[in-house]
C-alpha cells in the first residue's frame, strides 16, 4: 500500500516559488492498477519523481507499507515517457542491467532475461541496440528491463505517448493482459481517457496546480476487457464523461492561466460532447 | 526481419556502406565521383589563374603569384626522392603522435573528473578556463624556456592545441547524459561505481571522440607554427629535416616556391590521414551509433 499524507512540491524560493503540488493526500492500493488522469502541466510527473524517490517532497511524507520513501529502490520502478533505454547497450544488455548491477549470478539472470524477452515477443531483437528498434520495441524492452527486477510497484509516466495509434492500441491491450496475468500495484500516468477506463481499477482525477485528487473514480468493468468496451459500453461511456466533466473544469483553469495543452484539451472536449 | 527492406531510400546511401549489396558499389562510385570532380575543378581553376595571371585587365590575387600545379607537381616528383622529405613527414608525425597522445591520456580523466565531482570543478575549472583562451602559439617562449630539449618544447605546445579541446568536450558530454538514464539506474540498484562505468563513460565517448577528431586536426595547424618558430628542431638547421613546417619556412627562406606549396599540401595530406584515421577509431568505438 502506498499512502501519501498531506505531500507539497514547490520548487524555487521565496517570492519566486512555484507550487506544484500542495496537500495532496491519496492511498493506492495493493495490487490494484491505479490510474492517474490530469491535464497536461498539472505536475504528475512531479507526482512520480516524488514516488519514486528521485526527488523529496517539500513538505509531507510518502509511506509504503507504513515506511518513509527516502530514496529510489527496485522494488519501486519508473517507465519514462519516450525511450530511457541506455543507447551503448543492446537489448538483452538493457534487460540484464538491473540483476547485473545488483550482483545476481549470470546464469540465473540470463535464464530469466530469455523468457521475458520471449514474452514480449523481442528475442529476434535481442543482440540489436534501442536505435535500430521501432517505437513499440523499445517500449516492450523497457517494460522487460522493469519487469526483470519483479517490482512491487510499477510506475508508468505517460509510457505510450509519441507511439502511432495503431501501436498504442496493441501496446494498451499488451500491457493490460500483462498486468492481468501477473497482478502487481500499477501507478500509471495518461492524459487520454479511453487509455485511463480502459487500464484502471481506480482512477484518479487531478486539479489543476496546485495538483491534488480532485475525485477517485472506480472503474469497475469486468476484466479481462477489450478497447471496444471501453467505447461501445454504457457503463464504461457514463465513467468517461463523469471523468471527462471534471477533467473539462481543471482544464478550462489551466486554459485561463495560460496553457496551451489545457486549449487542445478542451476543444476536444466541445467535439465529443457535440458527437454524444 | 531484413532492416534493409523498411529503409527510406534516402536512408540507403548509408545502409549501403556496410552492407555487401550492389547499392554499396553504386555509393562508392558516386562518393569517388565528386571527390574526382572537385580535385579536378581546384586544379583546374589553379593552372588558369597561374597561366591566366590577370582578368579583365585585373591581377588575380594570390593565384598569380603563386607557381603553377605542373610546376608544383615536378617540384614534388623530385622532393619524394630526397630521404630528407620524408625525414620531415616522419619527425611531424611523431610530433603529433607525442603532443596528441598525452593530451588524450591526461585530458580525458581530466575531463571526467571536472565532469563527476563538483569539488573538483570547482577548484580546477576556473584556472582551466583561464588558460584556455591563451593560444598555444602564445606558450612557445616560455615552452622554450621552460623544456630541458626543444624538442619537448614543441611536443608540449601541441600537446596544448589538442587539450582544451578534448577536456571541453568530455566535460559537455557528461553534461549532456539524460539525467533519466542515471535515475533509472540508480532505481535498478546501481552503485555509484556501476553507473560511472556502464552509463557516464560509455556515454561520454562519443564525445571524446568528436574532441579527439577536433584535437588532431588542431594539432596540425600547432606543429607547423611551432616547427617554424622553434627554428628546425632536433635536426638541427640542417635543410629539411626539421619537420614538415620547417620544411615550409625553410624553403621561403631559399625562395623554392614550388616547394612551399608541397610543403602545404603534404601538411593537408597528413592532417586529412589523421582525421580519417580518428574518424575510423571513432565509429568503431561507438557501435550504438554506427548501425542504424
Amino acid at each position: 500500500m502506498i499512502e501519501l499524507r498531506n505531500i507539497h512540491k514547490s520548487y524555487g524560493v521565496g517570492r519566486f516559488a512555484t507550487t506544484i503540488i500542495d496537500d495532496c493526500s491519496f492511498v493506492l492500493e495493493r495490487n490494484k492498477f491505479n490510474v492517474i488522469i490530469g491535464p497536461s502541466g498539472v505536475g504528475k510527473s512531479t507526482l512520480i519523481r516524488l514516488i519514486a524517490g528521485f526527488e523529496k517532497p517539500t513538505r509531507g511524507e510518502i509511506l509504503i507499507d507504513g515506511r518513509q520513501v527516502t530514496g529510489p529502490d527496485h522494488n519501486r520502478l519508473v517507465v519514462f515517457q519516450e525511450s530511457a533505454l541506455f543507447p551503448w547497450m543492446t537489448t538483452q544488455e538493457n534487460i540484464h542491467y538491473g540483476p547485473s548491477a545488483r550482483g545476481e549470478r549470470r546464469g540465473d539472470i540470463a535464464a530469466k532475461a530469455d523468457l521475458l524477452l520471449e514474452k514480449v515477443g523481442l528475442r529476434a531483437a535481442a543482440r540489436r541496440y534501442p536505435a535500430q528498434l521501432s517505437g513499440g520495441m523499445q517500449r516492450r524492452a523497457e517494460l522487460a528491463r522493469a519487469l526483470i527486477n519483479n517490482p512491487e510497484i510499477m510506475i508508468l509516466d505517460e509510457p505510450f505517448r509519441g507511439l502511432d495509434a495503431m501501436t498504442r492500441k496493441l501496446m494498451l491491450d499488451y500491457y493490460a493482459r500483462l498486468s492481468e496475468d501477473s497482478p502487481r500495484t500499477n501507478l500509471f500516468v495518461t492524459t487520454d481517457i479511453d487509455e485511463a477506463i480502459f487500464l484502471a481499477d481506480r482512477l484518479f482525477v487531478m486539479t489543476y496546480r496546485p495538483m491534488k485528487v480532485r475525485a477517485v473514480i472506480d472503474v469497475d468493468l469486468p476484466r479481462p476487457r477489450s478497447l471496444n468496451t471501453v467505447f461501445d459500453d454504457d457503463h464504461a461511456n457514463a465513467l468517461k464523461m463523469e471523468a471527462l466533466s471534471l477533467l473539462h473544469e481543471e482544464a478550462m483553469k489551466a486554459f485561463t492561466s495560460g496553457s496551451k495543452a489545457a486549449a487542445d484539451f478542451i476543444e476536444a472536449y466541445r467535439k465529443r460532447i457535440a458527437t454524444a | 526481419m531484413n532492416s534493409e527492406q523498411i529503409l527510406p531510400v534516402s536512408h540507403r546511401d548509408l545502409a549501403a556502406r556496410r552492407g555487401a549489396s550492389p547499392w554499396r558499389m553504386l555509393a562508392r562510385f558516386r562518393r569517388y565521383r565528386r571527390a574526382c570532380m572537385s580535385f579536378a575543378i581546384f586544379l583546374g581553376i589553379w593552372q588558369l589563374g597561374t597561366t591566366g595571371k590577370s582578368w579583365l585587365g585585373h591581377p588575380i590575387p594570390i593565384l598569380c603569384q603563386a607557381p603553377s600545379p605542373g610546376a608544383v607537381l615536378a617540384a614534388w616528383g623530385q622532393l619524394v626522392l630526397e630521404p630528407a622529405y620524408w625525414q620531415s613527414w616522419y619527425l611531424s608525425f611523431t610530433r603529433v603522435a607525442l603532443g596528441f597522445l598525452a593530451a588524450a591520456s591526461v585530458g580525458i580523466p581530466f575531463g571526467l573528473m571536472i565532469a563527476i565531482s563538483p569539488l573538483f570543478r570547482g577548484m580546477i575549472f576556473p584556472v582551466f578556463e583561464l588558460l584556455r583562451p591563451i593560444p598555444p602559439l602564445a606558450w612557445v617562449p616560455a615552452s622554450i624556456i621552460f623544456w630541458p630539449t626543444q624538442e619537448l618544447s614543441i611536443d608540449f605546445v601541441i600537446f596544448l592545441g589538442a587539450f582544451y579541446t578534448i577536456v571541453i568536450n568530455v566535460v559537455g558530454g557528461a553534461a549532456n547524459i539524460d539525467a533519466r538514464l542515471i535515475q533509472a539506474a540508480r532505481s535498478m540498484g546501481g552503485s555509484r561505481w556501476n553507473i560511472f562505468r556502464r552509463l557516464v563513460l560509455p556515454g561520454v565517448i562519443p564525445s571524446i571522440c568528436v574532441g579527439l577528431e577536433t584535437g588532431i586536426g588542431i594539432t596540425w595547424e600547432v606543429v607547423v607554427a611551432a616547427e617554424m618558430i622553434s627554428g628546425g628542431g632536433a635536426g638541427g638547421s640542417g635543410g629539411a629535416s626539421g619537420g614538415l613546417g620547417f620544411f615550409i619556412w625553410n624553403s621561403y627562406i631559399g625562395g623554392s616556391y614550388p616547394d612551399i606549396v608541397v610543403g602545404m599540401i603534404s601538411i593537408g595530406i597528413a592532417g586529412y590521414l589523421s582525421s580519417a584515421a580518428m574518424r575510423f577509431a571513432a565509429s568503431k568505438a561507438t557501435p550504438w551509433l554506427r548501425e542504424r
